[in-house]
């Protein structure tokens, strides 16, 4: 696993070639971009702003987490701070593990568990020349590790289905996160 | 003892500062830091119960403090 807090872009294809390995048959990458439209505001751009060594220390923590958890050590997370423009990736998790639904569920977490915890505010800027501090629109501010694994970790069962029950629509493979590539499961 | 005290985006905003140098007794807790910014005069803008690390881990209401800990006042966070 590896874990950064950056002020550079960042580059989602160099994390998948880090977490590639032929043990792992899922891949799973999730970007994090700068979204035109906030609460009906037209954003311009934004800062993000960190207590660096703080959220270091805690996105390492995330991270660990999920790798103990999903058993995997294929895992990537840089978020970046600074100032970005409009469709620019502020976070980026890879994950590989050799089953999809183990991939998708530590990617989950990591994401969720991030927004709760990582010391890392963002200031909005908007078209209209104004700018203010963002809180989280998530009502949950607990900044204590999610209590509850079994809401995320799922079962055995779950996690090795039929082909047939899981088999994805289109639309399924084409929203956010990204599938880049899913080798044995599906065959 | 003197108990460093860092603050950040909003709450820095705030207080017009992103350190203060808080004199505090003994054995203070977090719960005491937080009166004693509160009841700076622009320290009604701090939540009640904001979240709080010392030594760069979240710590509770009765975590306590020295003047060797780095204590920061974290407000809601927008990661991701």
């Amino acid at each position: 696993m590896r874990t950064a807090i950056v002020d550079r872009a960042i580059d989602g294809c160099a994390l998948l070639e880090e977490v590639a390995g032929h043990r792992n048959g899922a891949t799973v990458l999730f970007l994090g971009t700068v979204r035109e439209v906030n609460d009906d505001a037209r954003v311009s751009g934004l800062d993000y702003s960190a207590y660096s060594a703080m959220a270091e220390r805690e996105l390492a923590a995330i991270v660990g987490e999920a790798v103990e958890r999903w058993n995997t050590p294929d895992v990537v997370v840089e978020h970046r701070i600074g100032t970005l423009e409009l469709g620019e990736v502020s976070v980026a998790i890879a994950v590989a593990h050799p089953h999809r639904g183990e991939a998708y569920e530590a990617s989950r977490y990591i994401i969720e568990e991030l927004k709760k915890r990582l010391p890392i505010w963002k200031r909005e800027h908007y078209v209209d020349g104004r700018s203010e501090w963002v809180e989280s629109a998530s009502g949950e501010h607990s900044p204590f590790p999610s209590p509850s694994p079994d809401v995320l970790s799922p079962s055995p069962d779950v996690l090795s289905p039929s082909p047939d029950v899981l088999s994805p629509s289109p639309d399924v493979l084409s929203s956010s996160p990204v599938i880049l590539s899913e080798a044995k499961d599906l065959r | 003892m003197t108990v460093r005290v860092l603050l950040f985006a909003s709450y820095a905003d705030a207080l017009g500062t992103s350190e203060l140098a808080l004199e505090l007794p003994a054995g203070a807790c977090v719960r005491d830091v937080l009166s004693s910014v509160k009841a700076m005069a622009s320290g009604k803008r701090i939540p009640d119960k904001p979240m709080v690390a010392v030594n760069q881990r979240y710590a509770r209401d009765d975590h306590p403090v020295s003047g060797t800990d780095e204590v920061a006042i974290i407000p809601p966070v927008a990661g991701g």
